[in-house]
């Protein structure tokens, strides 16, 4: 039976056992080295005898009426098997999606943005069905294509999305907005009043990809009993697990879902890609099929960061306090809703930071357009707020006349700060403490291209091995930035995950293996579950078994909330098993020694221990032939959704804080930028495994700095096609291009929290790109109210 | 697609005699990926990696002449007194692997605008040795590149080697891409002073349809340098003759706006670059004649 911790009520922080290989150990990846080998089998190399491989075609172009579909020659061709269309459809479930179920698997009547799937085509080669896919005529009639808010919102805008019955279409002000947030707390009109000094700014986002090195793959293999195994990189199995079963028309339990090698995942896989295709070409032909996307069809094949509008009037008094905040924010979610009204909800309600602002008038939105639609990618939401707000904070500490982190220390949150949303911020939020310490933090030498010899290292120069300049035009810039994420899933979620835990003597030792279906996707929650199982149950032998759809949901790989909720799970699951086992053992020794009723017990390098460190009896004979397993579901406290009108509500589970110091060099001739270093403090709660914690920080201060100076989907605004889909267009940072990360790692504990952990994964990724901009801009004195940066706007060419 | 291997150079040219439209491959940097990603199905593929006398250079009286196929890791390692310019040019060619495969020859067929080692070699003064089963011809770089990826060569010629002159005086090569590592030029440039004849030579990438020279900046600077008696005082380039070269060369561009950049931004980054690489270039040669002077 499943059992779960009370609600609502704070897990009790417990100092776990000091077995070797704990929680707060550094242990290893078990999949590090065979990934920095090349051994390690990621879903693309997945094969199986027999097997067909599928190809989807997409659109060509972004909004049209499909005339006609004509799949004759491509069924011809020699080696195919099948070709799917719209029609080909089992059941009447065409649609899937996150929340809202608008995606089609394959588009019918209409196509919504480039690259949209049409059809599909399964056949022994891929090249063969890369071909027949070539050879389906699409007859399109084209429509105009709406781009930005202006065109989708215009009174006669073509609707993306005719006859919406979504929960959302009640309370949006026009059929393409996807959702709509308005955070209203205080009296912004008399909060104005009182500012001696009002900032207002316009601030544009550009379209960030995740860039995940793996590209979307997967293998379908049909069962026997009519449904079907498949093999597959997602960051959810039961998610797309509930989306994929109603499509194909086989109840959830002839869908078994097995994880495989993911390449990285940032929220590109939160939604479906070629799960719905592959299961039914496999059903079609009766034979297993594999996809695989190469990098050009991945850029159309997973949602991006939302690109953004963002406006922002501030206020300040003259002795630095803020007054308060209007801020209005548009996300562009593209064609499809994906993760929009989550996205939207977030840089709503954290569109004010960590900062205390009593009078706050948000909104935010999300458009529905023809572009790519966009979703999930780490920071979600905040990321694009968090680039605006500190960038109006610069301003408004120039305007008062106060040092810059004075002007944020002076405002920042603490415990027991109220939200915008009313929310109380219940844990420790050392916002001016982290901006102390990376303010504290060295600054690096100057001028470190000088070598001893005559020739500059022109590795250490913007422009890096180009040979662009040998110092000239080069000036240092310094920034400053600090942002607020929410950990886990909000808004009255239930965001449980489930965990299964074995304990059992295998050859005289005991062994823990530990079942979840969270999805490892280079975050480290295969390494996190067995510190976590050693710890508890005392030993030193964890198996992780592969994550599958046979034990209970452990909700999304996002949100930076797997070690939380999952990790929550397995403690849970955990310390259930030791309750079971110590009742064995008082059972079998109870009458040889009085500690066993008396003590409070742990298990302990394979013995059960009392709590002074007296051994009672190794767990192999207390178990001797038995098995201990349980599963259950774990719950963290329950959120509730935000009021529609004002945004009111408990809204989050947990917040979590980085902030950053960028030092940058910028060529001001050239426009060409090297980011120096970019220093990082951010509390954690509790490293539960330090390496990996440094690791997440590093990562998520990289992908920052990608969207500050190179990374963006280029999208045209007449066609609304993708200009640049490819490594060669759409660049990501080299290790040249990356700079030293000094992090400053801070626990203080959230006693909300298993161990009194925070999640991790996305904070770094908000401060970061504000940081390298300030230090931009103080380099050059430019306003730059965009980003990425690039070297035209640094050169005003 | 039939996939061509002649063992010898003679074999090499009797297939491209025999198959038009063989594209050749040697490193396949540039093809491969063309092909992977159906961009290109071209019918006869011809591998010169056979062909062992293509990795071969050898280093004359007065050129280099460099076998296509060697690899851009080997002229920054072994090359970079005779072909400064190339050498550096090399280095900004994509990654480690990418440069250990590729090779001049490939850049030359493919003669995109923003191949990086046409700048150099436009600068340093090439030839490059094509032939066909009807014989060998030199075709001076200047005359080589005639639209946007296309070249001089006729349709059952190889390029078998590319002579260029050895440096009698300091090169520079610089290029703009948004990375500083592993990047496609947005624009590029070389420049070779040739002390011995007393002219200056530039080449320029990824701002016109072709690879280009910028001739009236190289006629204006040799003769600013002529008047001043430069060559002989070894005087600091004034700013103003910088300066008008710089434009000269930016105004030699012809580029378009794309994904990488704005036409408006190349012209202006040539300009810089032209001006850095010219001042780089002239300090190294002061530096010199102040050195040999010395020794006198």
């Amino acid at each position: 039976m499943p059992s779960n911790a009370p609600l609502g009520t704070p897990t009790k922080v417990t100092q776990g056992s000091p077995t070797k290989g704990g929680i707060g150990e550094s242990t290893l990846r078990p999949d590090g080295t065979l990934k920095v080998t090349g051994e390690f089998a990621y879903s693309s190399d997945m094969w199986h005898e027999d097997m067909l491989w599928g190809q989807i075609l997409r659109s060509t172009v972004a909004h049209a009426e499909i005339v006609s579909i004509d799949t004759v020659e491509a069924l011809k061709t020699p080696g195919v098997y099948a070709v799917m269309t719209y029609d080909d459809l089992p059941t009447d479930v065409k649609n899937y999606g996150l929340e809202i179920r608008d995606t089609p698997v394959l588009a019918h009547g209409k196509v919504r943005h480039h690259g949209e799937p049409v059809a599909i085509v399964a056949a022994d080669h891929p090249e063969t069905a890369r071909r027949a896919a070539a050879k389906i005529k699409v007859e399109y009639r084209e429509l105009p294509v709406i781009t930005d808010e202006s065109s989708a919102t215009a009174p006669d805008a073509i609707l993306i999305h005719e006859g919406r019955d979504d929960h959302h279409i009640g309370h949006v002000p026009h059929p393409n907005i996807v959702h709509r947030q308005p955070i209203v707390r205080g009296d912004v009109a008399s909060a104005r009043e009182r500012a001696d000094f009002i900032v207002k700014g316009e601030y544009t986002f550009g379209m960030q990809d995740q860039a995940f090195l793996g590209p979307e793959s997967g293998l379908a293999v049909p069962a026997e009993d009519g449904g079907v195994d498949l093999y597959i990189a997602t960051q959810w199995l039961h998610s797309d697990l509930k989306q994929i079963a109603p499509v194909l028309g086989l109840p959830e339990d002839k869908v078994r879902m097995t994880l495989s090698g993911v390449g990285g995942a940032f929220g590109g896989r939160e939604d479906l890609s070629m799960q719905i295709h592959a299961c039914l070409l496999a059903l079609r032909t009766g034979k297993p099929v594999k996809i695989v996307y190469n990098r050009f069809e991945s850029f159309f094949g997973h949602v991006h960061r939302h690109p953004a509008k963002l406006y922002y009037e501030h206020g300040a008094t003259k002795d630095g306090k803020l007054t308060h905040l209007k801020a209005r924010i548009v996300l562009d979610g593209g064609a499809y809703a994906s993760a929009s009204p989550a996205v939207v909800g977030n840089a709503s309600s954290l569109g004010a930071g960590p900062y205390v602002v009593e009078d706050v008038d948000i909104e935010a939105i999300a458009l529905y357009t023809n572009n790519p639609p966009c979703g999930a990618m780490r920071g979600f939401g905040a990321v694009q707020a968090c680039f605006a707000y500190e960038a109006q904070m610069d301003k408004l500490a120039d305007e008062v006349g106060m040092d810059r982190v004075a002007f944020r220390q002076l405002n920042a949150m603490e415990q027991g700060t109220l939200m915008p949303t009313g929310q109380v911020v219940d844990s420790p939020a050392p916002v001016a403490e982290l901006l102390r310490r990376v303010q504290a933090m060295p600054m690096p030498p100057e001028q470190q291209w000088l070598t001893a010899g005559e020739a500059a290292d022109v590795r250490q120069l913007p422009g890096g091995l180009s040979n662009t300049t040998h110092g000239e035009g080069v000036v240092r810039g310094v920034g400053y930035a600090v942002g607020i994420k929410n950990v886990g899933f909000s808004e009255g979620f239930d965001d449980y995950s489930t965990a299964k835990v074995r304990l059992e003597v295998v050859g005289g030792e005991p062994v823990a293996v530990v079942h979840t279906a969270m999805a490892e996707v280079g975050q480290g929650g295969v390494t996190v579950h067995a510190q976590i199982a050693r710890t508890e149950l005392g030993v030193t032998q964890v198996t992780i078994h592969p994550a599958d759809t046979q034990v209970g949901s452990a909700g999304s790989t996002s949100a930076s909330r797997q070690t939380y909720v999952t990790g929550g799970a397995v403690k849970n699951s955990c310390e259930l098993v030791r309750e079971k086992v110590l009742e064995l053992g008082r059972r079998k020794f109870g009458t040889y020694h009085p500690a066993w009723a008396t003590a409070e017990l742990l298990l302990e390098g394979g013995k059960v221990v009392t709590d002074g460190g007296e051994v009672l009896a190794h767990l192999a004979d207390v178990l001797e032939g038995e098995t201990v397993e349980i599963e259950a579901e774990w719950r963290h406290r329950p959120t509730e959704a935000f009021d529609l009108h004002t945004g009111q509500g408990f809204g989050h589970v947990q917040y979590t804080f980085a902030a950053h110091r960028a030092v940058v060099e910028v060529d001001t001739e050239l426009g060409l930028v090297k980011v120096i270093e970019l220093a990082c403090a951010q509390d954690v709660g509790k490293a539960l495994n330090p390496l990996s914690v440094v690791g997440q920080i590093q990562g998520g201060t990289t992908q920052g700095l990608g969207v500050a100076v190179m990374e963006e989907i280029i999208v045209d605004p007449k066609t609304a096609k993708v200009r640049n889909p490819s490594f060669t267009d759409y660049l990501i940072p080299t290790i040249l291009d990356t700079p030293t990360i000094p992090v400053d790692v801070l626990e203080l504990a959230d006693d909300h929290a298993p161990y009194g952990l925070r999640g991790i994964g996305e904070a770094p990724t908000l401060s970061s790109t504000p940081a390298v901009l300030a230090a931009i801009r103080n380099a050059t004195g430019l306003e730059l109210n965009r980003t990425p940066v690039r070297p035209e706007h640094l050169t005003g060419t | 697609m039939d996939f061509l291997r002649p063992a010898s150079w003679e074999e090499a040219l009797a297939a491209k005699a025999e198959h038009p439209t063989a594209v050749p491959i040697a490193g396949g940097t540039d093809v491969m990926v063309e092909i992977n990603f159906d961009h290109r199905r071209p019918e006869y593929l011809l591998d010169l990696t056979r062909v062992a006398d293509l990795y071969e250079w050898e280093v004359g009286e007065e050129n280099v002449r460099l076998g296509a196929s060697v690899p851009y890791t080997q002229i920054m390692e072994n090359l970079r007194p005779e072909l400064p310019g190339l050498a550096l040019a090399s280095h900004t060619v994509a990654s480690p692997q990418i440069r250990n495969r590729g090779g001049v020859g490939g850049n030359l067929g493919t003669a995109s605008p923003a191949g990086d080692a046409h700048p150099a070699l436009l600068a340093a003064g090439a030839e490059v040795e094509a032939e066909s089963v009807r014989g060998t011809r030199l075709i001076p770089i200047d005359a080589f590149y005639t639209g946007v990826k296309r070249n001089a060569l006729a349709p059952d010629e190889l390029i078998r080697a590319v002579h260029v002159k050895k440096a009698d005086g300091p090169q520079q090569y610089s290029k703009v891409g948004t990375r500083n590592a592993m990047v496609i030029a947005v624009c590029a440039f070389g420049l070779a002073l040739h002390p011995e004849t007393r002219t200056v030579r530039t080449g320029i990438g990824s701002a016109a349809p072709t690879p280009v020279r910028a001739k009236t900046a190289e006629e204006f600077l040799n003769a600013a340098l002529d008047e001043g008696g430069f060559w002989d005082n070894g005087k600091v380039i004034t700013p103003s003759v910088a300066k008008q070269f710089a434009d000269l060369c930016a105004a030699a561009c012809n580029p378009i706006d794309d994904v990488r950049g704005t036409a408006s931004y190349r012209r202006h980054a040539v300009g810089i670059m032209a001006r850095r690489t010219l001042t780089w270039t002239w300090e190294s040669y002061r530096g010199t004649a102040a050195r040999s002077e010395g020794v006198a």
